[in-house]
């Protein structure tokens, strides 16, 4: 008699911990005759909790130095090469060809290590001294922007998601990510790879499911501060630009072509979910008696 | 049968009187295993959203909005009474809540801030939190807060007196605290968290209602483990089965620990299924929480708006 083949259930992830769904419900993606594995169907609950568990993780993730972020960073890296092969198989189990795949792989790894090295030399890019003709020292600089929301690329189910998470946590964001509804499986197999890469749990939470059923809720969710869609279909990005002026949320919408691509590798998809502080600083006095602070 | 109902039927029949102090070394024991299946049964059922807006509102009509940190001054108890009185500008419609229960160095200051409001003014007091003291100081405690015009009293019992078995002593005490509260409501908190296994808290439910309180308490706050639902449920039978011996209603307050809607309501439901719709009321039914107005607030807007909501929009209490 045959085995009869055990396929795995792959569950969601939210504030470092791997539950079911809420609702109980999955599906079963294909590959042509191929079926991938079950998948949560998340509801509109988990993108609550997922939330909540961003929110609450938000100040220890900010909190945390730059340089530590970048460590942590490039911790993921060094977790995902040690499991490069499983990837692989996986892509090539999505539909990849076998040299697509290890290319998908090697360039996720190395998004990472580049935003792990700007994890502490944005702020010094982006900040700035302003002149101002008063007797304040003034000066700019990035903080994070929040909770962000992320629709990830419908194509790509690794590097997709890399691509738009690495930028997001150097600002120090926490994020709530859908995956690639069609390629779900890197994406958990992923938050196996950050939950062991101390990565502190709630950091990133990244559900599966329909797109048509949670996109309304993360872009109208009054406690995400930003939306990364990365993607090209109009009437959804009608949608989130619609449902996020309710609370003036920031978005971004990012097609992500060509994603091998190292024009990808740069500083400014940080700076997209970044706020600008500035600072008004009193000082004594300026001019050509010397500098008052 | 509803309570209400049994109980007219057993004034009817001569049956309503004082009943007589139990000994209450022989009080009952709890089933702490069927307390937990009971709980479970609340905590997985689901409520549909007709019924979870008319429950939240009802919570939030049984608040008491508490602050007890050493840290409070003057301005964050003003702050606390507006809060009270104004939940949320863009919802005027909201009920105001029960309470607002303070120190009682601030409960002047409070009655002044919420005259003309339905909000009324409670006060811990008798030593609290641990109630380490003597039976003179916590009199003139409580004393202190009744004649600054509080309307309610939380009073703490001697859990160490209680530990060693003087049951007379921790009962005469509270009888004692009860006289000098005059007409003020009083709360008897046990802190089920000292007091170990559900018996025991049966037991100080039993010990606390047949003093005199008005309303027992599960705790102060400042220990954990502070209410839960299975201590709660302990408490709503001691009420129940001396209600059915005396036909006199006696409150329950859950305090501590209970920050959001969902854990609230699942009180509710334990309340309604032990007790009946009779104590569905601030009169008999009070929650001792400082976040969770806020929390409850949020649901409300939830299923008035559609869209999930952030603390960054609701006032600080």
């Amino acid at each position: 008699m045959g085995r009869v083949e055990i396929m795995k259930t792959y569950k969601i992830y939210i504030g470092g911990a791997f539950p079911r769904t809420e609702s109980g419900r999955y599906y079963t993606p294909m590959n042509g005759e191929k079926a991938l594995g079950n998948i949560c169907l998340s509801s509109r609950k988990d993108v609550r909790n997922a939330v909540v568990a961003a929110r609450v993780t938000h100040n220890k993730w900010a909190g945390k130095s730059a340089a530590n972020r970048s460590q942590i960073l490039y911790r993921i890296a060094e977790m995902l090469e040690g499991r490069k092969n499983q990837f692989i198989a996986e892509l090539i189990l999505q539909g990849s060809t076998k040299s697509q795949a290890a290319k998908e792989v090697i360039a996720s790894v190395d998004r990472l290590i580049y935003y792990a090295g700007w994890c502490d030399k944005f702020s010094q890019v982006f900040s700035s001294v302003n002149p101002v003709a008063s007797a304040h020292f003034n000066f700019t600089a990035p903080e994070p922007m929040g909770v962000v929301s992320i629709i990830c690329k419908e194509e790509s189910g690794l590097l997709g998601i890399v691509s738009a998470i690495a930028p997001v946590l150097a600002g120090g964001n926490t994020c709530v990510l859908l995956a690639s509804e069609q390629r779900p499986l890197c994406a958990i197999t992923f938050a196996e790879v950050l939950n062991s890469s101390d990565v502190p749990g709630g950091t990133v939470n990244i559900l599966t499911g329909k797109r048509s059923e949670l996109i309304e809720h993360m872009a109208s969710h009054m406690d995400v501060n930003g939306f990364l869609y990365c993607g090209t279909d109009n009437e959804e990005i009608n949608t989130v630009q619609q449902l996020a002026v309710e609370n003036l949320k920031r978005v971004t919408i990012s097609p992500l072509e060509d994603l091998l691509n190292e024009d990808h590798n740069t500083p400014y998809y940080i700076d997209d979910f970044v706020e600008m502080k500035t600072t008004w600083h009193p000082i004594e006095k300026i001019g050509a008696t010397g500098s008052g602070y | 049968m509803d309570l209400v109902i049994f109980a007219e039927q057993q004034a009817f029949m001569g049956k309503s009187r004082a009943p007589q102090i139990p000994d209450f070394r022989l009080t009952p024991r709890i089933d702490q295993v069927g307390v937990g299946e009971r709980i479970s049964r609340i905590t997985t059922r689901s409520i549909k959203s007709n019924a979870k807006l008319q429950g939240l509102k009802m919570i939030l009509n049984m608040i008491d909005l508490t602050t007890l940190e050493g840290a409070d001054t003057r301005g964050k108890v003003s702050q606390l009474c507006n809060k009270a009185k104004f939940l949320h500008a863009s919802n005027p419609d909201l009920p105001t809540v029960a309470a607002v229960c303070v120190y009682p160095n601030f409960v002047s200051q409070a009655k002044k801030a919420l005259l003309g409001s339905p909000i009324n003014v409670a006060s811990v007091a008798t030593a609290f939190p641990a109630g380490q003291s003597s039976l003179d100081v916590k009199i003139a405690d409580t004393k202190l807060a009744v004649d600054n015009g509080a309307d309610e009293v939380d009073m703490v019992i001697s859990r160490g007196r209680f530990h060693q078995g003087e049951y007379n002593y921790v009962f005469d005490e509270i009888a004692a605290v009860k006289e000098a509260c005059g007409s003020a409501r009083l709360k008897v908190i046990l802190e089920t968290g000292e007091l170990g296994a559900l018996d025991k808290v049966r037991r100080a439910s039993d010990i606390a209602i047949y003093a005199g309180a008005d309303f027992i308490k599960t705790s102060t706050g400042k220990i954990s483990p502070a209410a839960t639902l299975p201590v709660t449920c302990v408490m709503l039978e001691a009420i129940r089965d001396y209600f059915y011996e005396s036909g006199t209603m006696i409150g329950m307050k859950p305090a501590g620990g209970i920050s959001n809607s969902k854990l609230a309501l699942q009180y509710l439901m334990l309340v309604k299924e032990t007790l009946g719709d009779a104590w569905l009321s601030n009169q008999w039914f009070r929650y001792g929480a400082s976040s969770l107005a806020n929390d409850v607030l949020m649901q409300i807007e939830k299923q008035r708006t559609g869209n999930y909501q952030s603390k960054d929009y609701f006032s600080k209490d």
